[in-house]
């Protein structure tokens, strides 16, 4: 596109937002995200580094699409943000968020967002979280201030069961690391296997400290023998450390799955379908790379208040709150279903993508595991199976 | 039998190929397909420009004009030899379009850019851009001329646009993921269909109000996935035909009392749709299953599935040359 024609472009825009800038008094909502780092072990490839903007860019993105809507209804959003290192503050830097806006979207581990979320400033914040998979968050661990928009590791596991079922892959293996987020991991996964009626026949730890690109073609073979035969091998590898080099060398040919392979995963460049497309499109065109899940679970928070605004014509939490957890709310999700949220522990649902690195292979849930209200609550935790007594 | 199809009728038994055409696009295989109404067999195809969508005729069916979206350009095709004559500007990633009523302007939704392009299909230059909401796709355009439609997907809405001073004069709220716009014959109202809200809205277009919406229940399908995109018309407006994409099926609404009457079923994530000379069949394009079902309208049947390229989208009619 020419220079002229961006210039059109942009007179275009400023002359709509004048035009529609007018009635004052209009709902004006700020989120703050905020970010606390935590230590991140090494990993044996350095071939996938993390963004720097991981989820960030997401709500920027977000607030972009909120802006666009805000502009013909008077609407204003703002993103404030924040990044604390690690031994920083959490607790503190919380503090002076919420009193600017009661809205958060929070990456941070688990301990710090309970500690936040705990916090009497929070108490009629309305946060989300957009980082942390962990089930107990949405289970007896749950707080009523605290929605997800990341789907929980039990969702994602769920999806995989649910593949396995349809191909018939009922003999699996599990190998895990050693890290809390693999170890949590595999706990969703033994529980999937057992909702769903798979065998589990064997588990191993991975506590290898051999640099596996030098060996991995000698190391995972052996490794891997004494599973025996099996239809599926199951990866409880959730920084990315070992998994990548389990594929094509394990002792009998089977197919990979969970955190590398065949991977359930709430977002990836590879969904195409249900409009997807443009929100990748628009989401590279901003920040120069593909769209990851936890740039899916903030833009997705951002979204959910943005439309919570646009419907009630309001910012004020309590309403936005109640209308959120409505049946009137859903939001477009570029998934093909509308999302909303489960009133008994804040959860977006959510259709979950099985992915391999360059293909979409299904969409959970899949055709045929029915469910008496919503087909997506066959992921993760449906109201009997959660603890969480804190929304309703 | 309306004179003009006998007329049609006595053609086709004396020339059967010259048979009237449903042209349908291509998105993944960069063709249109050129469908006789007459023999119900695909008797031409025609490469295009990258995901071809939106698909219109001039008034007189000599020009063919493609979305070609991913080139982004719109591209004007000469029917009778299938050869592209030129592009016209047309904003980035255009997915569909309107002809307004004087024969000479395009309206364009910009998927990727939040804007609806006006351009002059004489001067081949581009009139106006018009910003709008994320994502606009449905584009319609008043019988009388005055007023276009552009709907936006992620930002939920109907932006009406004045034609004379091609600014925006209201911005209308609908349900999620909205994705066509029609005018009815008369001008009096306006509808909207929403993806993921599975509704159609219907506006009064003098005061811009809600006036109705519609919702759907196909038997055995989950209301999620019952997404309305693509509707259409019948001639004498009593009746719309609605795509509702991966529900597989067509929704007949009775266009005086908002019924739903009956739901046919058809192929794979049903997009869009065109009527033939008399209105008596209509063609479905049908994305996932890659073919265009063909309904008997009379009876609310479908007659028969014809294979066509890969994700076919668009549907346009053209009569006996």
């Amino acid at each position: 596109m020419t220079a002229v024609f961006m210039r059109k472009i942009w007179f275009a825009l400023i002359v709509a937002m004048a035009l529609t800038v007018q009635a004052a008094q209009a709902a004006s909502l700020t989120v703050g995200y905020l970010r606390i780092d935590a230590p991140m072990p090494p990993t044996l490839s350095n071939l996938d580094p993390l963004p720097e903007d991981d989820g960030l860019a997401g709500a920027r993105t977000g607030l972009s699409d909120n802006r666009t809507t805000g502009k013909f209804l008077g609407h204003e959003y703002t993103l404030i943000e924040r990044r604390v290192p690690e031994g920083g503050d959490a607790t503190e830097a919380a503090r002076e968020m919420l009193a600017m806006t009661p809205y958060l979207i929070l990456d941070a581990p688990d301990d710090a967002l309970l500690a936040i979320a705990d916090m009497d400033a929070a108490k009629d914040a309305l946060m989300f979280n957009a980082a942390s998979g962990t089930v107990a968050l949405r289970d007896d661990e749950c707080r009523a201030n605290l929605f997800h928009t990341l789907s929980s590791d039990a969702m994602r596991t769920d999806a995989l069961a649910q593949v396995f079922v349809r191909k018939r892959w009922t003999d699996l293996v599990m190998i895990a690391g050693i890290h809390p987020q693999d170890i949590a991991y595999a706990a969703a996964m033994r529980r999937s296997v057992r909702k769903f009626g798979l065998t589990l026949e064997g588990e191993k730890t991975w506590a290898f400290d051999a640099d596996m690109r030098r060996n991995a073609a000698q190391e995972v073979p052996l490794f891997t023998q004494d599973f025996g035969d099996y239809d599926a091998l199951i990866l409880a590898d959730e920084l990315h450390d070992f998994g990548r080099y389990v594929l094509y060398n394990t002792w009998v040919p089977r197919p990979v799955a969970g955190s590398e392979g065949l991977s359930p995963v709430g977002w990836s460049p590879v969904i195409e379908q249900w409009g997807a497309s443009q929100l990748h499109s628009r989401f590279r065109k901003a920040h120069a790379r593909p769209m990851t899940a936890r740039d899916y679970a903030a833009w997705a928070a951002i979204r959910t208040l943005g439309e919570a605004v646009t419907r009630t014509d309001t910012d004020d939490p309590e309403t936005l709150r109640a209308y959120i957890l409505s049946d009137a709310f859903e939001l477009g999700g570029f998934k093909g279903r509308p999302l909303t949220y489960r009133p008994w522990n804040g959860q977006l649902r959510q259709p979950i993508a099985v992915v391999h690195p360059r293909a979409l292979v299904k969409l959970a849930p899949l055709e045929g595991f029915l469910h008496k209200t919503n087909e997506l609550d066959s992921l993760g935790l449906d109201r009997p199976d959660s603890a969480c007594g804190a929304f309703e | 039998m309306k004179p003009a199809f006998f007329l049609a009728a006595l053609l086709v038994a004396a020339a059967p190929a010259h048979a009237d055409e449903i042209w349908v696009t291509n998105e993944k295989d960069d063709t249109v397909s050129v469908i006789s109404t007459d023999t119900l067999e695909v008797i031409a195809t025609y490469e295009t420009g990258e995901r071809p969508r939106g698909v219109t005729f001039s008034k007189d069916y000599s020009r063919l004009y493609i979305c070609a979206s991913d080139s982004d350009a719109v591209q004007v095709m000469d029917p009778e030899t299938g050869k592209i004559l030129h592009d016209l500007p047309s904003g980035e990633d255009p997915e569909q379009f309107v002809l307004h009523p004087d024969d000479r302007h395009l309206y364009i939704a910009n998927e990727d850019d939040a804007i609806t392009t006006v351009v002059d299909v004489e001067t081949r230059k581009v009139v106006a851009q018009i910003s709008v909401g994320i994502e606009p796709e449905g584009m319609a355009v008043s019988p009388d001329g005055k007023i276009a439609i552009t709907t936006s997907e992620t930002t939920n809405m109907a932006h009406w646009i004045d034609t004379e001073t091609l600014e925006l004069f209201a911005n209308t709220l609908v349900d999620s993921r909205p994705r066509h716009a029609e005018f009815t014959a008369d001008g009096a109202e306006m509808w909207v269909s929403s993806e993921i809200g599975g509704t159609l809205t219907i506006f009064d277009v003098a005061t811009q109000k809600e006036k109705a919406k519609i919702t759907f229940a196909v038997k055995g399908v989950h209301p999620d996935r019952v997404q309305p995109v693509g509707f259409e018309f019948t001639q004498n407006g009593d009746h719309v035909f609605v795509a509702l994409g991966p529900s597989n099926h067509i929704a007949v609404v009775n266009a005086r009392t908002y019924e739903v009457e009956k739901y046919i079923l058809v192929g794979r994530r049903v997009w869009h749709m065109a009527f033939n000379a008399d209105g008596s069949r209509l063609f479905t394009t049908n994305g996932v299953s890659g073919d265009v079902t063909v309904v008997d309208v009379a009876k609310r049947k479908a007659l028969k599935s014809i294979k066509v390229g890969r994700y076919p989208w668009g549907a346009a009619f053209r009569p006996t040359p």
